[in-house]
């Protein structure tokens, strides 16, 4: 059987695309680009960040374009004022919420965080920074998970579950007090399931993953071809 | 008891006031340097991982981020255990040659030339680089022109003129490149030539401030710095020495790891600053000074021919060492001739192109001292980390602490001498201020020390005695 095809409109164009695709994927095939944090093609998406979120006609609320099937005849926006504003307070509140030091960071200048908010001309915070006494854990021997640049996006635990199989990371507690954390929360360096394929640090959208020794702005992340991890590991399982 | 406030004291870097304590006749009786700003570093890079250090304390400062580049990276070469390249090693003298051209403009050019060429008492509104430039447009443009050298050859090294983060444990992350090597030979010939005319112009002045020679900071002391095996200028690498008032060594040479056997601190209630004074000496006793005056009066030459002839004449103006911080001026434009002729040396040498700049090694050592000598004189930067290479501690002794004492001493010395318990004029006060540009003394880098300053809370009855006090 045949996935049908189905037509939609997107930024008052005319796409289409298989039924089983995504408004994000859609719109990624037709060039129409749409802010993301913690989607990364190749993982399940989760529509964590909600970056992502578009306006579809009929509908009052919003719907994050990373989670959501296209639909027949479906109106979608993907940018506007409204869109704009809550894109540009989810990043500072982002900002807000830990310590982004960009100036001194690993990742400075090669960040997704950082690159987000130049593209949405953001230059200053408007909410009060929390700046939480968040751990470094330099436990490992290769890696170090800086809590302070974490963004909680999961795509380490993503990346560990899904692609490596070893699934070390997982996230604790809810809310406000989440934390990515190894195996049952131990250091990094004591866990028994790490396999120290290094993925994790190089999903990480920010600065907390990164590989020992690099100094500040040197992180530069090497994104593994994951779709084409994937797309081999089924032919081999197959 | 009067007080007179000089507050912010201008044109130096940093928040800082004055307070000149008179008796009832007018006479000074003491005056206090007191530092009213709060940077905190020494606590707030407890946690974090030492790789970020060089480029993290960097940030104190964005007149001199090389030289806490430097210091740092060579106290975690050390947590490295690791001897780094040659190259690398020159590399890095470049880039705090460049620095110390930029800062030393900076602090000449900018900041006092106002005072030494138009005049103590030249009005306010204009004493200062814009009104310097209407009156001698050349001189600015020489001052500015001069200033950008040095920044650019920051930029050509490492990529940026401010905050660059080229400088690493174990190296340099980046090799020099040929073409950024030929456009600073390029401009080194008219620097230099630019560097004479204003040395030579300015010790043409050295007669009209004769009386500001004499009281600017003219006292016996310490001197400390670092020096190398050969006796020549230094300013990135070597051991410490410390000389009396009269030239002879007051100890022995000491490794950078050995300094706290040369330097304690001690604070007082009233300023952020630190007093670091030389231990065998005590408090206050101990009073040394660090910075161009000091590393002039601790060489035994400057090891290229052009500052080394000017050595020579700085030299005969006394014999022993030159005890004015006043010619801190003269020994920063002789250190400037000296950089851009060193840089010329440097980049001459076969292997400055080398593609091996960095060392690289884990954690093998949990403690580690780096000492480089800033533009305004000795950096210390001292680390624990945990085996997990985590900042544990840090201490940092910044030039502007070593000269703590001696500028308290240098604006009572220039207060007795111009303020006379008669009329006060705004001219006068500004010598006292000019005391402390002369120390070019970096306010912003130097007070780390987040709860080790004593708070004092004082209750003060109408007359005069103190009811109660509090003390953390």
């Amino acid at each position: 059987m045949t996935t049908p095809i189905l037509t939609l409109t997107i930024d008052g164009r005319p796409v289409s695309g298989l039924a089983t695709e995504t408004v994000l994927q859609v719109a990624g095939e037709n060039g129409i680009a749409i802010p993301t944090l913690c989607f990364l093609d190749g993982l399940s998406a989760t529509g964590a960040c909600r970056l992502c979120m578009v306006e579809i006609e009929g509908s009052a609320k919003l719907h994050p374009a990373c989670v959501t099937p296209i639909q027949e005849g479906m109106v979608v926006t993907t940018q506007s004022e409204r869109l704009r504003s809550y894109r540009r307070a989810i990043v500072q509140l982002l900002f807000a919420e830990r310590n982004h030091v960009c100036a001194v960071c690993v990742s400075n200048g090669h960040c997704e965080l950082q690159d987000l908010a130049r593209e949405l001309g953001i230059d200053h915070i408007d909410f009060p920074g929390r700046y939480p006494a968040l751990a470094v854990d330099a436990s490992h021997s290769r890696f170090v998970l800086d809590h302070n640049r974490c963004v909680l996006c999961t795509r380490c635990v993503r990346v560990c579950a899904e692609i490596e199989g070893a699934h070390t990371w997982d996230v604790k507690n809810r809310g406000i007090r989440s934390q990515i954390v190894a195996d049952l929360d131990t250091p990094w360096g004591t866990s028994t399931t790490c396999t120290g394929c290094g993925k994790c640090v190089h999903v990480c959208p920010t600065g907390a993953l990164s590989e020992k020794g690099r100094s500040v702005a040197e992180m530069q992340k090497k994104r593994p071809a994951l779709p084409y991890l994937v797309a081999n590991r089924a032919e081999e399982r197959r | 008891m009067k007080q007179i406030v000089i507050e912010p004291v201008s044109r130096i870097e940093g928040h800082a006031a004055i307070r000149l304590f008179l008796d009832e006749a007018g006479q000074v009786q003491d005056a206090r340097f007191q530092v009213n700003q709060v940077r905190g570093f020494e606590q707030f890079v407890v946690g974090r991982p030492f790789f970020e250090m060089p480029s993290l304390t960097a940030r104190t400062c964005g007149i001199c981020p090389v030289s806490h580049e430097l210091a740092s990276a060579k106290a975690c070469d050390q947590l490295l255990a690791v001897a780094i390249p040659a190259a690398a090693g020159k590399l890095r003298r470049l880039l705090n040659l460049g620095q110390l051209i930029q800062s030393h403009a900076l602090s000449f050019f900018y900041l006092s030339a106002p005072d030494l060429l138009l005049g103590m008492d030249h009005p306010p509104e204009s004493r200062n680089f814009f009104g310097l430039a209407a009156v001698d447009p050349q001189f600015a443009r020489d001052g500015i022109r001069l200033r950008q050298f040095g920044q650019q050859v920051i930029e050509r090294l490492a990529g940026r003129r401010i905050h660059p983060s080229w400088v690493v444990p174990g190296g340099v992350n980046s090799p020099l490149a040929a073409i950024a090597r030929d456009a600073i030979l390029a401009e080194l010939p008219a620097i230099i030539a630019l560097i004479r005319t204003h040395l030579d112009r300015f010790k043409q002045t050295l007669d009209c401030h004769q009386e500001h020679i004499g009281v600017f900071a003219r006292f016996p002391s310490l001197f400390l710095g670092l020096v190398n095996d050969s006796g020549t200028l230094e300013h990135y690498d070597g051991r410490l020495r410390i000389i009396d008032a009269a030239g002879a060594p007051a100890g022995d040479d000491l490794d950078p790891g050995e300094y706290q056997q040369a330097v304690a601190e001690a604070v007082e209630p009233w300023t952020y600053l630190k007093f670091p004074y030389y231990r065998p000496h005590g408090y206050p006793d101990g009073m040394y000074r660090v910075g161009p005056l000091a590393r002039l009066n601790l060489a035994a030459r400057c090891g290229t021919e052009l500052a080394d002839r000017e050595l020579a004449q700085f030299r005969a103006l006394v014999s022993g060492p030159v005890l004015s911080t006043f010619h801190s001026h003269y020994a920063r434009l002789i250190e400037t001739l000296y950089a851009a002729e060193r840089i010329e040396q440097l980049l001459a040498e076969p292997d400055i192109l080398d593609a091996r700049v960095r060392a690289t090694a884990g954690v093998n050592n949990l403690e580690g001292v780096g000492i480089a000598e800033a533009p305004r004189g000795t950096l210390i930067h001292h680390y624990r980390v945990n085996g997990d290479g985590l900042i544990e501690w840090a201490n940092l002794i910044i030039a502007t602490g070593h000269n703590n004492l001696a500028m308290q001493r240098g604006i009572l010395q220039a207060a007795h001498h111009f303020l006379d318990g008669t009329a006060i004029r705004e001219g006068l006060l500004n010598r006292i201020e000019a005391v402390i540009r002369a120390f070019d003394p970096c306010l912003a880098c130097s007070t780390h020390a987040v709860g080790a300053m004593p708070l004092v809370i004082e209750l003060v009855g109408p007359d005069g005695t103190i009811l109660d006090r509090l003390r953390r």
